[in-house]
Order: structure tokens, then C-alpha cells, then sequence
């Protein structure tokens, strides 16, 4: 029985934290704040360097054949540093991929995405909060694919991207073919940057519907729902980072910031607000673990798990967001300060494939309360 | 990551299993004890010519007997008073002589010794070093004056332990001893203290030249504060996961069980939110609680520090989350007083549950065993490098 960390996991943490200690600076963060670019090419290549962009990928096809637990823990480092990029979305299409790709589609795709130098998209969400598999409307006819996809983290740097269809179908599309317009959104987090899509018959390629592999028997769910449980837990693995690093920030201002002539950290309003906020995070660390464990191992109850861990630890790492800034006071507030990355990262991550009470109906529906 | 025991405990869980199985329908708890501890299956950290079993440290293996054993509908708690075994006991183990250790430690184990604890006082709760009870020896005894309150089974205890003031010029940590004491004598007043939920489960004692033997202290003159902490290494307290999945089951029940305009309150909207924010709640502390299960089994335990410096205080605020839920759902039946208390059912079923006990009894958990705001605090400094608080200087200290 373990349930913790094994050596080579701190390990990957730590590779991880070196890199985004060395390129993700606080000053780079603020220029993408400032700009509207979020994709910055020397942290994707380095990141691709470590291996980052083929974690889940088998080893066969070049990745690193890691369960999804290693991939939730890169994730929370790149929460707590807020790395700009789309990994997210790159993450899940290789996973999709995986999951359900024919053995060509895998060979001529896999090595290229587990090397970072072809970036994956994957669009699936669409007006009027459609972010499951079974609210996808619009669909493909003779393998050509026409309507809208929203928020997704797709920039002029992504050249392919799995799109999700009515039926819960995945199919791969060709992030520069005609008839696909991307129209750039302004999203909450610059670090994230989010394009609408319209598709006007463009020529996709279905990827099967079937989980095969991994899971097996007992997964008799689509590669788009096991896809989706997987955004679920990386999403949650995100905010835990950015929720501690606002912690550990918020308590070093703390000690620094002087008022009634004192530092701030001293008084046990401002002590207890502070526990408060670790209390609510360190909890939650336990409950991601287990949720990405599930998504490898238990697959009778990922679902649920990943529901209950998207809705609890975005919700608590919002509230720890709010928390961080009202702790800073004034300087809080403002454009300038670095607490504004965290707190956006989790207002991402709270909001990207649905609010905490959606998840939490889906936990009730799935017990059958 | 693996969350399976392993072959050697599944084979160890049905042995215990078998064991349970076989007992005969009457059985008391003294004998149930010895035979558990014979088989080993419990005080293994406790020498066997004291009456344990004495193994080396095993979580899972005390895992799996705690699961079992509280599994098992005895006509008894099985469990002593936490005050016996998991604070006398360790305290002599670490502390005590070895005279003290042979005449305690053996009837402790079976029940046959009853301790009762003499730590809090009126003026001394959450500032427990400020105690004011005092001891002085006179020829070979210690004569005992002063109040304790907040005293479980002073009741039905042969036996008391607690910190007093024996040094009164020396600083205030510095002047505490523990001492040893029998309840059944000359001078001791043990009066019942009503709670909030109008039930009596504890005692205020008052002592008026009460007298134990000179060779009763534990440890040295003035060492009674280290001593009190010298349990603290056995007392690996793994969260409060599995009482909190229990209450939420309690829960559940109960809100399948009541109706709302003709349906079960678990298909309302409202109702479904507020289960699965609760549930996530205690997933985390199931979690938490399998992490530090997990890093005690491969001694890792400063792997899990947060974790520990949280357990209490997580587990209070979901205890109260879950027992706010299960008042609102009685609706109007939270108008009346409680009727079945809280502390006596040995178990914790939607049917044993009286709501408004529970939801009353709740406010202890963020009192007792450390306040909310001391853990607050303890969490502040321990776990993120906090300044300590402001405090009111002491007499003669300058402030700060």
C-alpha cells in the first residue's frame, strides 16, 4: 500500500519547477498580461525537451508511457507557475488520440505530438454552457464538419486539433485548413488565450468511438468521457498549484507588510485566514491523487471521482484566490501585482468545462440520489 | 501509487474476521481484551510484562483490526476511554517508573483501572499552563487543592492523573508536576456538569486536601508539562476520515428518508448541492487520512506534516457541515429538545442519530482537544513559517 509520491514523481516535480523557475518569470508573465500573445515557443520547446508534451504517450510512439497521475502532478506545477501555453488542450488530444486512435492514426500522429513539435487543439465545448460529450450538437456529414466551437485553446501555433462531435464522436481536423476560421477571444486568463472556431465543411477524420486499450472491458464509456474526466483532474491538479502558490506568496507579503507597527502576520485575523486557506488546499491534494489513481486503475469510479474533485478543488481554489488578494489589500487590486496570474488560473479552471454545481449534479446523478 | 494492503493483510483481515466470528454470544469485554492482546491483535506497542502484545509498529495491521472490531455489533464499546490507553499508558510507557508501570499499566489494559483526566480548569483552558490546582508534599504524601472541570468518567474512575502546581516561585511551565491519584477518598467532590445539549457526560472535580503517596508523581518535580507531552509520539491520530464517511452515510440516509412534497429530499436540487459539496468534503478527508496511513506504514510521517497540523481542524468543519445539513433536513422536529444522546449510541446510524444532539453536541469538536482558532494557529506557525502571535507579556518579562 502506498499513497504517495514514489522518487521519480518528486522528480518529475522538481525537473518541472527548475524549468518554469528558469523561463517563467514574473516579468514574462506580466508581458503576456500586457499582450495578446500567450503562447511563448522557447518554454513549449524546453517543456517538450523534458518530455512534457508526451507524458501519457506510449513509449512506442516516443512519450513516456506514464499514468495520468504523473501528468495531474506536471500540471500542478504548471498551475503554481502559471505557464503560458496551451497544455492543457495538447495533453488531451494526445490522450484522445490514444485512447481511440487507429493504429495509423497513432503512429502518423503520437511521435509528433510527444515531441511538442506538432501542438494538438481540442475543441468540443459550444454555446450555451455545452461542455459534455452529450451536449455536443454539431456534427459531420461525409467527413466534412460545419458549426462553431467555443473557448478553445487553440492559437496560430496549434496544427492539429480533435474535435468533438453530436454523438460524442472525436475526429482530427487540420488546424490550417480552408474553411476554418479561428476568431481570438479575450479570455480571463492571457496565459491561456482561448479562439472561437468556425468550421464551414471542413474535412475531419473520425477518430473511433471506442476506449480501447487501457480500459478495458470495465471502461464501457466513450473516449470522449474518459478525454473529459481526464480535463477534469488536470484542471483541478492546475488550480492546487496555483491555490498553493498564492498561499506561500500571500504569507511571505504577510511578514514583510507592515501596519500598526508590525508585520501584518502577526495578527490572528490575518494568521487564521492564512490557515485557513492551507487548510482547504493541502485537504484537497489527497482527493486529485486519487481521482487521476482512479483514471488508470479504478475505472468504475472515475467518473464520479473526477466530478467531485473538479467541482470541490476549483470552487476551494477560486475562494483561496479572493482570499490571497483581499490579504494583500490594496496592492491586491491592481493590474501590477502577480497575484492577478493565480487568481485568473483559477477562475479558468473553475469556469473551463463547467461551474462546481454542474459537476456536483453530475456527482448526485451518477449515485442516483 | 498503490492502494491495495496486499495478499499477507486480506489474509490477516479474514483471520481477524474468524476470529470475530467465533466468539461466543456472551463475552466480556475483559476477556475479549486479553484474547485480543494474546493474539496480538492489539497493544502491540506495549511490553508484553505489561500486558501488551509487543510488536513492532504496524498502521495497516491497526487499521484492519480498528475496521474489523468496529464492524462487529459488541453489546460494549470495545474501545476504553481514550484517556486509558492512549494518554495514561504511553505517558508511563515514556515517563513513568518502572514500579508505576507494572501496578498501572496491566489492569489499565482490560478496563479493571478506570483513569479520569485533571487537566483544564476554570482559569486554564486554552493557556493550560496557567493551572492553578496546587500540591505540596507533606512528609510522604502530596496534599491536593484546586478545581478541575471538563473531567469524562470522574464518574466511574478508580483512578485520576493531571497536572498541578508543585513549584510555586518557579515560571509557569516550570512549576507543574504529574501526579497520579485515587478518586475514592476523603476531600474529593466530583459534581456533574450539564452540557448545552442537557445531557451530563463530564465533571468538574474539586479537591480539598486530597493526598496520594510522595513516589505517585510521574517523572521529576516540575517536569509535569513535558511529561503530559511525552504521549504525543504514540498518538498518531490518521484524520478523521472513516468517522466522517460514517456521519455523511448517516446523512444520506436521513435525506432518503425525508420526504419533500411527496419525494425523497435527495432528488431536490438544493438538497443534491449541498450532499455533494459535503461529500467532496469528505473525500478530501478520506484522503488525507489514507496519505498519512500510508506514510506511517513506510515511516515517513514528515512527508504528511500539514496534513497532521489540519486533521483537527478539517474534520471539525465538516463535522459541523454535515450535522448543519442533517438539522435542516428534520425541519420542524428542530424545535424540540433532544431526546437521545449522541455520546451513548455506540453506533452512528441515520436511525440512532437524534439531529438536534448531534447538531448541538457538534459545537465540541471545535472546543475541545485544542480550540479552532489554537489550531488556527498552530497551523499559521507550524505549517507556514508564521511569526508567533502578539501575547500580554508575563510579569517580569519585557514586552515584545
Amino acid at each position: 500500500m502506498h499513497f504517495g509520491l514514489t522518487d521519480e514523481q518528486n522528480l518529475l516535480q522538481n525537473t518541472l519547477r527548475r524549468l518554469t523557475a528558469e523561463q517563467v518569470s514574473a516579468s514574462r508573465l506580466r508581458e503576456i498580461f500586457n499582450s495578446d500573445v500567450g503562447f511563448d515557443e522557447a518554454i513549449w520547446k524546453s517543456a517538450a525537451e523534458i518530455g512534457l508534451c508526451g507524458l501519457t504517450i506510449s513509449e512506442q510512439f516516443g512519450g513516456a508511457d506514464l499514468p495520468l497521475l504523473d501528468l495531474a502532478l506536471a500540471f500542478e506545477v504548471l498551475g503554481e507557475a502559471a505557464v503560458p501555453g496551451p497544455f492543457l488542450s495538447h495533453a488531451l488530444a494526445t490522450l484522445a488520440i490514444s485512447l481511440s486512435g487507429s493504429d495509423a492514426q497513432k503512429a502518423k500522429w503520437l511521435p509528433r505530438l510527444a515531441s511538442g513539435e506538432c501542438v494538438g487543439g481540442f475543441a468540443f465545448a459550444e454555446a450555451g454552457e455545452r461542455w459534455s460529450s452529450a451536449d455536443w450538437q454539431i456534427g459531420s456529414e461525409d467527413n466534412r464538419i460545419s458549426g462553431t466551437k467555443e473557448f478553445t485553446e487553440v492559437g496560430p501555433e496549434t496544427q492539429l486539433i480533435v474535435v468533438g462531435q453530436k454523438g460524442g464522436k472525436l475526429g482530427l481536423v487540420d488546424a490550417h485548413a480552408s474553411g476554418l476560421a479561428r476568431e481570438a477571444i479575450d479570455g480571463i486568463d492571457r496565459t491561456r488565450p482561448l479562439s472561437r472556431l468556425h468550421f464551414d465543411a471542413v474535412p475531419i477524420e473520425p477518430l473511433s468511438i471506442g476506449a480501447a486499450g487501457a480500459i478495458g472491458a470495465a471502461g464501457a464509456r466513450s473516449a470522449a468521457e474518459l478525454v473529459l474526466d481526464a480535463a477534469r483532474i488536470l484542471l483541478a491538479a492546475d488550480a492546487l498549484g496555483a491555490a498553493w502558490k498564492m498561499i506561500r506568496v500571500t504569507a511571505e507579503y504577510a511578514q514583510t507588510r507592515e501596519q500598526f507597527g508590525t508585520p501584518i502576520a502577526q495578527f490572528q485575523a490575518v494568521k487564521h485566514q492564512l490557515a485557513d486557506m492551507a487548510m482547504e488546499a493541502e485537504a484537497m491534494r489527497g482527493l486529485i491523487w486519487y481521482a487521476a489513481y482512479a483514471f488508470d486503475n479504478l475505472p468504475h469510479e472515475l467518473a464520479r471521482e473526477a466530478a467531485t474533485t473538479k467541482a470541490h478543488v476549483t470552487d476551494r481554489a477560486v475562494q483561496i484566490g479572493r482570499d490571497a488578494v483581499a490579504l494583500h489589500g490594496g496592492i491586491g487590486f491592481t493590474w501590477e501585482c502577480d497575484v492577478q496570474f493565480f487568481v485568473k488560473r483559477t477562475m479558468f479552471d473553475r469556469v473551463w468545462l463547467g461551474s462546481p454545481e454542474s459537476h456536483r449534479e453530475r456527482v448526485a446523478a451518477l449515485a442516483n440520489w | 501509487m498503490e492502494l491495495e494492503y496486499g495478499p499477507q493483510y486480506d489474509a490477516f483481515r479474514e483471520e481477524v474476521k474468524s476470529f470475530l466470528r467465533a466468539l461466543p454470544p456472551v463475552l466480556e469485554r475483559k476477556d475479549f481484551l486479553r484474547q485480543a492482546t494474546e493474539l496480538g491483535y492489539i497493544y502491540r506497542h506495549i511490553p508484553k510484562r505489561f500486558g501488551g502484545s509487543e510488536q513492532s509498529f504496524d498502521p495497516i495491521h491497526e487499521t484492519i483490526v480498528s475496521e474489523c472490531f468496529d464492524a462487529h455489533p459488541f453489546d460494549w464499546s470495545w474501545r476504553l476511554g481514550p484517556q486509558n490507553v492512549g494518554m495514561l499508558v504511553p505517558t508511563l510507557l515514556e515517563a513513568g517508573s518502572d514500579e508505576q508501570r507494572e501496578r498501572f499499566i496491566p489492569p489499565t489494559l482490560v478496563g479493571d483501572a478506570v483513569w479520569c483526566q485533571a487537566y483544564s480548569e476554570p482559569g486554564a483552558g486554552s493557556d493550560l499552563a496557567s493551572l492553578r490546582s496546587t500540591a505540596h508534599l507533606d512528609g510522604d504524601e502530596w496534599v491536593i487543592n484546586g478545581q478541575k472541570i471538563w473531567t469524562s468518567d470522574a464518574d466511574q474512575a478508580g483512578f485520576m492523573f493531571g497536572m498541578f502546581r508543585t513549584e510555586p516561585e518557579a515560571d509557569k511551565h516550570a512549576g507543574i508536576s504529574y501526579l497520579l491519584l485515587e478518586m475514592n477518598q476523603p476531600g474529593i467532590d466530583v459534581r456533574p456538569l450539564r452540557q448545552i445539549t442537557g445531557a451530563t457526560h463530564f465533571f468538574e472535580v474539586f479537591f480539598d486536601n486530597v493526598r496520594t503517596p510522595a513516589d505517585w508523581i510521574v517523572g521529576q518535580r516540575g517536569e509535569g508539562w513535558r511529561v503530559a507531552r511525552a504521549n504525543l509520539k504514540y498518538e498518531r491520530s490518521l484524520g478523521g476520515g472513516p468517522r466522517l464517511r460514517q456521519r455523511f452515510s448517516a446523512l444520506l440516509s436521513l435525506a432518503r428518508t425525508t420526504m419533500r412534497q411527496g419525494r425523497p429530499a435527495t432528488e431536490d436540487p438544493v438538497i443534491q448541492q449541498r450532499l455533494a459539496e459535503i461529500e467532496g468534503e469528505v473525500r478530501c478527508a478520506e484522503t488525507m487520512t489514507l496519505r498519512q496511513l500510508s506514510a506511517a506504514a513506510r515511516g515517513e510521517d514528515a512527508l504528511v506534516m500539514l496534513p497532521l497540523l489540519v486533521n483537527k481542524l478539517y474534520g471539525t468543519e465538516i463535522g459541523e457541515r454535515i450535522a448543519q445539513l442533517g438539522f435542516d433536513l428534520i425541519g420542524s422536529e428542530g424545535l424540540m429538545a433532544p431526546t437521545r444522546s449522541t455520546w451513548d449510541s455506540v453506533s452512528s446510524s441515520a436511525a440512532d442519530t437524534d439531529w438536534v444532539d448531534q447538531y448541538l453536541f457538534e459545537l465540541a469538536s471545535g472546543i475541545a482537544a485544542g480550540s479552532s482558532n489554537i489550531q488556527r494557529n498552530v497551523i499559521g506557525e507550524r505549517g507556514l513559517g508564521l511569526p508567533r502571535d502578539l501575547r500580554r507579556p508575563a510579569p517580569g518579562e519585557t514586552a515584545r
